[in-house]
């Protein structure tokens, strides 16, 4: 039973040896090519000085792991840099653009996948286009802009331009949930009296909080992820993000201080993990769905 | 069409029940409350409203500022200097400088390499992934992680790994008898260039994998079936029919891909900064040395706007695709 029902699955029946070529022993490679990095990362923020200084070729009896686990590089990240800083404000942008985009794309999600007006589909394609815009198409114009609206170096600067990569995304996610609900529920409350506004709000959204959660935690990890804007927008080290103040007060010239960058890189993703891991079906939902819209 | 009849005439009784309104004693605010709750019910009027907060950030933050690039492109405007209007001079002179011409290679190379390399290890994942087995779920949602964790903070372990001196990869390849003298992943202009393409399909594998997952649990399995007791073997099998069944997921997913790493930035960046000797740039991080660090932004602006007419391609063969599968 085992062997079958996915693709592919036929020739394994029988032959063990083949399940194991064809199956076990490839994704045993895809699962250590895609961990170790993380592992490395780990072994790296714990692992004293000493330990991660030595030469490539010297006599190394723990290589993958380390018998004198130490905090020190956690202490120097907090002590020594705005970590903590940093981590609010990643969190505090990503929340904020977050919660606008969602807004944003539930509204102009509803009305274009409900509401006949002139110019919707047109609109709805350019919101599509602008999906596609990479943020490295338009920076340099943006931080002219993001000075003249001065709006530099705050968190506002980020907290409003992200949406421009998550709203197209949510309205989309969400236009095309709210097609498969059926208009007939929405048409019942009309004819009770409720208004149009009011049939969206109460009927139509809270039966497309699965959608909305779905585009939350997509939108919430792109805006964790992003690295340009906040890199070209922000200069003072008391507004950085953490991507961005990870590599940029870490690194001094040449120097790379190695333990408290894995130790930043582990904290700066355990809150992504978190959240990813309390919602890998949403998530996993967004990312198939956005690839459908 | 014919559902939207019966609404216009409702708007129409709801004007005459507004002119009512206003006949009788009612207060103004009343009345305009009424009247408010009338154009809410008009769908031109109610579309448009709903559409504004996303028109008017995109319209801000997308559509000005590319107007904006544009015109700063034409211009020899550093920071703090608007600048005068040079023609095309900004082009010409991106066009003559040996780093962006090494840049466009380097972007082609980083794109094609890159996107075979995802589409076939995420093909292959995709249809392990697939099959029954224990743990499915863990092993489906831990393969994931490289695409969800900060790109830059991933990157920063690669480097870590890549390391001229105490770089693990050199070691355990050395102690596996592989290697006598240690890579420089980073180091050679060539093999920097190479270690920046596997960090990029380590990243983005998994977003192909899962995606075209969901392709294929759409395929049925008894087409497999049949297939088999009429001796297709495996190879057959995926060529004929999962290969066609999932091509419209494929064709998304690909174009998509195509166009974030066409305009990568963040990976190359963290990773070498372009370097060494400039080997590693794309156009991003080459628009972002020219018009931030060195602070022309007319220069700068040019170069990323180079990338306009291949993103505009892609954009174009992406949106006919669409309509086509959704026409069809």
């Amino acid at each position: 039973m085992a062997g079958r029902g996915g693709s592919g699955s036929g020739m394994v029946e029988g032959a063990l040896w083949k399940k194991w070529l064809y199956f076990y022993i490839p994704l045993f490679v895809f699962m250590v090519g895609t961990l170790f990095p993380f592992y490395w990362m780990l072994v790296t923020a714990f692992r004293p000085d000493g330990e991660l200084y030595r030469p490539w070729r010297a006599v190394n009896n723990t290589p993958f792991w380390t018998t004198h686990p130490t905090y020190e590089h956690f202490v120097y990240l907090f002590q020594q840099t705005m970590f903590g800083t940093w981590l609010y404000n990643t969190m505090f942008i990503a929340v904020i653009s977050t919660v606008i985009s969602i807004f944003c794309g539930l509204l102009a999600g509803y009305a274009l996948a409900r509401l006949r007006f002139p110019l919707a589909g047109s609109i709805g394609t350019s919101i599509f286009v602008t999906y596609l815009v990479p943020p490295t198409l338009l920076f340099i114009p943006l931080a002219n802009i993001v000075r003249d609206f001065r709006l530099g170096d705050t968190p506002w600067a980020l907290i409003l331009t992200y949406p421009t990569f998550l709203i197209p995304f949510c309205t989309w996610l969400l236009m095309g949930y709210f097609k498969t609900i059926p208009k007939e529920l929405e048409e019942c409350a009309r004819i009770d009296g409720a208004s149009r506004i009011r049939a969206m709000v109460q009927i139509v959204f809270p039966i497309a909080t699965p959608g909305i959660l779905s585009a939350g935690i997509f939108a919430f990890t792109l805006s964790w992820n992003e690295f340009l804007y906040a890199l070209v927008f922000l200069s003072s080290p008391q507004q950085k993000t953490v991507p961005v103040g990870v590599l940029s007060e870490l690194i001094r010239g040449d120097v790379f201080f190695w333990g408290p960058l894995m130790a930043g890189a582990l904290l700066g993703s355990v809150p992504v993990a978190l959240i990813y891991s309390f919602f890998v079906e949403h998530y996993v939902a967004g990312l198939t769905g956005a690839v459908k819209g | 069409m014919a559902a939207r009849e019966p609404r216009s005439i409702a708007g129409g009784a709801g004007g005459a029940a507004e002119a009512a309104s206003r006949l009788t004693v009612a207060p103004r605010a009343t009345a305009r409350a009424a009247w408010l709750g009338q154009a809410l019910e008009n769908e031109r009027v109610l579309g448009f409203l709903l559409l504004s907060p996303t028109v008017v950030l995109l319209g801000l933050f997308i559509a000005y500022p590319f107007v904006k690039g544009v015109w700063i492109s034409l211009t020899n405007a550093t920071v703090g200097n608007p600048g005068a209007f040079v023609g095309l001079h900004n082009f010409e002179k991106v066009f003559h400088d040996s780093i962006f011409r090494q840049a466009t290679y380097n972007t082609f190379v980083y794109t094609a390499l890159a996107t075979v390399g995802k589409l076939a290890l995420g093909m292959w994942l995709a249809l392990l992934l697939n099959r029954h087995f224990r743990a499915k779920r863990l092993v489906r949602a831990s393969m994931l992680l490289p695409f969800i964790i900060p790109t830059v903070l991933s990157t920063l372990a690669w480097k870590w790994m890549f390391d001229p001196t105490f770089s693990v990869l050199n070691w355990s390849l050395y102690h596996a008898g592989i290697i006598q003298t240690r890579i420089g992943w980073l180091t050679d202009p060539t093999m920097a260039l190479m270690s920046v393409v596997v960090v990029n399909i380590w990243r983005g594998m998994p977003f192909y994998a899962i995606s075209l997952l969901a392709g294929l649990q759409t395929v049925s399995p008894e087409l497999h079936e049949a297939a088999a007791i009429d001796g297709a073997n495996g190879w057959q099998r995926f060529w004929r029919i999962t290969w066609p069944l999932v091509l419209p997921v494929t064709m998304v997913v690909t174009l998509f891909s195509v166009i974030q790493t066409f305009a990568d930035f963040q990976l190359v960046y963290a990773l070498t900064g372009g370097g060494p000797a400039n080997s590693t740039h794309l156009f991003a991080t080459y628009a972002y040395q020219v018009g931030i660090v060195t602070g022309l932004l007319g220069e700068g602006a040019a170069a990323s706007l180079a990338m306009f007419p291949m993103l505009f391609v892609i954009v174009i063969i992406q949106l006919w695709y669409i309509r086509r599968v959704e026409g069809a």
